[in-house]
């Protein structure tokens, strides 16, 4: 019977028809290359928990730099080698590392990281699908995404460093290799890892999107739909729309660097000596970098706001406030993405009139993510709370992404921003509102879904220790950092001791510092619970958290197929929790009218 | 392998799961063109632009493939009446052209490069570097359809693409036909912005 049910390795059975239909993989076929869904997200788990703890680490280094501009580094020689020289952090060394964070963190973690795993995960579990529609491409996406990391990897051991022109890599810095060392080498296999990654986001979005559409069990109309299943799915469109554009400028940017055009270049003069281009404009690839970079922002941010929509719910024991509402402001957000990316670029000399549409556009954006905002408080508002490690996570979403919010209010402002521009306002800004409260989504999305992807439970208390560190610390790094920008502190600066203005921020520089690397050692007991829990955690119940979706109606360790019968039925939405009259506090999707007929309401008696 | 692996099962939209997705392929490879032709007219407003004349085999080629388009489509529905060996003919023959039209683009390139139009270099416009890039970005994936086709006649040979087993030579038929009419935007485009 499950031969038959299951589609995705319809013609592998087939192939072993005389064999027991459950034949065993081998080891390749089960853990590497993969075609099931549950463990190319996995994949991408354990990839952006590495990537995350590089890209950590990185900022680590960077931070104390910051903290301690005077102090001698020799014990990071073991480290850094050749970067280290007399005790002092190599100059060019910082801009790489800088440049390294912002990319590892955006790219590598909270978009792959992320979307990979909980859009692989949850889309066949949460519609009721046996797998992705495409689960050779789904592989394929994972291990495409594996090279872009390899060679991204390889670059930060290049003896002339890795890209250092800042994450955005603007031109004419990041395309001539004689500006600074980390526009050599280190630029191309910056050039060729996000090539292949986006190949790989592409690959891994169109099986999101077609999955979503084709795949869902019967009943499962869009509107009952979970709404972390809507916040992958335009995730996912977002990616499939502004990818190919960073494809078009990066493909630019290389033939600039390697084939001698001149896209982006024109009168250079280097040493004194004029270059040949002609004819480029700098600003051209802006334009193309941020209509990826601004959607780009979104396709961190988006899928949290799904993961925490689904945990605040499930742990109010209350129906998420205002289910349409949340679909609107989703996509709101997600078409508004598109027209905002030139608030980025208020200070290149824009038509003003212009930077009065585009911050006019930006601004409409604080609509929809109030609605949110404003749903989620609701939700929250006399629920009957459970304080599990996930529910703290996405509480302290919400509280970032109020705090990191509102100063995009400010920032949207084309006349605030052009004072505010470049400096650690910035900084603080979108580490709260994208930074750390996407990271937030994630750790929340880890401990909330744990249980369906190990089978086990991750340890509480661990995670309250975890989460308590990880949320003060945050505050702690972020929060002064607006009061350094206000005074005009630049951002992207090695050394800011020889500057007057600057020099009595030393203290708080410092502070940062020590907030930043508790932040990061906290992770450390993430980590440990994390593995400890794959292993030795308290075995966990099909449906621990006692919700409504339909991944938790599969068994402890949903094998091929995910469901060993027929796939359930949908008969209601998601978000049946403590609904009056009813037996439990909640009624999952799967259970029709007829049975809760004690809790229906007038117009679902005639569902009955 | 990949088409054979789906399932057919609850499928909610109507359409073959992977039909679905060569749509948003398409969309993607869309978007490409719609940032190189927007930063062409972004680039080409700002001045210090050479004009010159696109090559006249420009318009031979733009012929080429609309006729491949043409037995394009002629082999898919002599598949839909298992017309095999006129299929087989057609597919042969839409091959051809599509190889024409490489061949075509080619000539178009030596000839900008005769009346000194490079694609980089100290003499190099972005003018002309917009057109080598739009014309070999199409070019690169008329190589891909061409393996897609290529991969369809293997399939045909062993009797695979039939009237029951259309899926093959629909989504190659699709994706063709995109491929001329992304030609056919970039040729006007380029005759328009000149």
């Amino acid at each position: 019977m499950s031969s038959t049910d299951i589609s995705i390795n319809k013609d592998v059975h087939h192939a072993h028809e005389e064999h027991d239909h459950h034949h065993d993989q081998n080891f390749f076929e089960k853990y590497i290359f993969s075609q099931d869904h549950k463990v190319i997200a996995k994949q991408f788990l354990f990839a952006g928990i590495f990537w995350g703890f590089v890209g950590g680490f990185l900022s680590v280094i960077f931070r104390l730099q910051l903290g301690w501009p005077e102090a001698t580094f020799t014990f990071l020689e073991p480290i850094l080698g050749g970067w280290i020289v007399n005790g002092k952090l190599d100059p060019e060394f910082y801009l790489a590392l800088v440049t390294m964070h912002g990319t590892i963190m955006v790219f590598f973690v909270l978009t792959a990281g992320l979307s990979g795993t909980f859009s692989n995960f949850l889309i066949p579990l949460q519609i009721g699908a046996r797998d992705m529609a495409s689960g050779f491409m789904n592989m394929l996406s994972f291990w495409i995404f594996f090279m872009a990391s390899v060679v991204m990897f390889i670059s930060l051991f290049l003896s002339t460093g890795p890209a250092g022109g800042g994450w955005t890599v603007y031109p004419p810095l990041s395309a001539l290799p004689q500006a600074i060392s980390g526009s050599g080498t280190g630029m191309t296999l910056w050039l060729v890892s996000m090539a292949l990654f986006i190949v790989s986001q592409l690959l891994g979005g169109v099986n999101y999107i077609t999955t979503v559409i084709n795949l869902r069990t019967k009943g499962m109309s869009m509107t009952k739909l979970p709404l972390t299943i809507w916040a992958f799915f335009l995730t996912a469109i977002l990616g499939l729309l502004s990818f190919p554009v960073l494809f078009s400028a990066a493909l630019l940017l290389i033939f600039d660097r390697s084939f001698g055009t001149s896209f982006y270049l024109s009168d250079i003069y280097i040493a004194g000596e004029a270059l040949s281009n002609t004819g480029g404009s700098a600003i051209l690839f802006q334009h193309l970098f941020w209509f990826l970079g601004h959607p780009e922002v979104y396709i961190v941010i988006l899928p949290t706001f799904g993961i925490v929509s689904e945990v605040i719910a499930t742990n109010s024991r209350k129906p998420i406030f205002g289910y349409r509402a949340m679909i609107g402001s989703l996509l709101g957000i997600s078409l508004l993405s598109f027209v905002v990316w030139a608030h980025h670029m208020f200070v290149t000399g824009m038509n003003p009139f212009l930077g009065s549409v585009f911050m006019f556009l930006t601004l409409i954006i604080a609509v929809p993510s109030a609605v949110k905002v404003f749903n989620w408080l609701a939700t929250l508002w006399r629920g009957n709370i459970r304080f599990t490690a996930a529910m703290m996570f996405a509480i302290a979403f919400v509280s970032l992404f109020i705090s990191g919010g509102l100063t995009g209010i400010i920032l949207g402002n084309s006349s605030l921003d052009i004072m505010l521009h470049d400096t650690y306002f910035v900084i603080a800004h979108f580490h709260l509102v994208m930074g750390a409260a996407a990271f937030f989504g994630m750790f929340c999305g880890i401990y909330h879904w744990f249980p369906k992807m190990f089978g086990r439970m991750m340890d509480e208390k661990l995670g309250y220790v975890h989460f308590w560190f990880t949320f003060l610390s945050a505050y702690l790094v972020f929060m002064p950092m607006h009061y350094l920008g206000i005074a005009g502190f630049p951002r992207r600066y090695y050394s800011w001791t020889g500057f007057n203005a600057f020099n009595m921020f030393a203290d708080m520089n410092s502070f940062i510092s020590i907030a930043a690397i508790l932040g990061f050692t906290a992770q450390i007991i993430f980590l440990f619970n994390f593995v400890y829990s794959i292993f030795k955690g308290r075995r966990a119940t099909a449906n621990p958290w006692h919700s409504n979706t339909l991944e938790w109606t599969t068994p402890v360790n949903p094998g091929h197929g995910n469901w060993p019968g027929e796939i359930p039925t949908v008969y209601r939405w998601p978000y049946d929790y403590s609904k009056p009259g009813a037996v439990e506090d909640y009624i999952p999707q799967h259970v029709p009218f007829s049975q809760t007929q004690s809790s229906n309401l007038p117009h679902e008696r005639d569902l009955e | 392998m990949v088409a054979k692996s789906l399932g057919e099962e609850n499928n909610t939209a109507g359409v073959h799961p992977l039909k679905f997705t060569l749509w948003l392929i398409i969309i993607s490879i869309i978007m490409m063109f719609a940032a190189f032709t927007s930063a062409y007219l972004v680039r080409r407003a700002e001045g210090n632009w050479l004009e010159f004349d696109l090559p006249n085999i420009l318009l031979i080629n733009t012929v080429i493939i609309a006729l491949s388009s043409v037995t394009m489509q002629m082999a898919h529905n002599a598949a839909a009446s298992d017309n095999i060996s006129r299929m087989r003919l057609l597919l042969y023959l839409t091959f051809g052209l599509g190889i024409t039209f490489l061949i075509g683009q080619w000539n178009g390139w030596s000839e900008l490069v005769s009346n000194n139009v490079f694609f980089g270099g100290e003499t190099s416009n972005p003018s002309g570097s917009f057109m080598y890039v739009l014309t070999g970005v199409h070019a690169f994936h008329i190589i891909t359809g061409l393996l897609y086709l290529a991969f369809v006649i293997t399939a045909s040979i062993r009797y695979k693409v039939h009237s029951k087993s259309m899926l093959r030579i629909q989504l190659c038929t699709i994706y063709w036909h995109f491929l001329g009419g992304l030609w056919l935007y970039l040729y006007i485009f380029l005759r328009l912005n000149h």
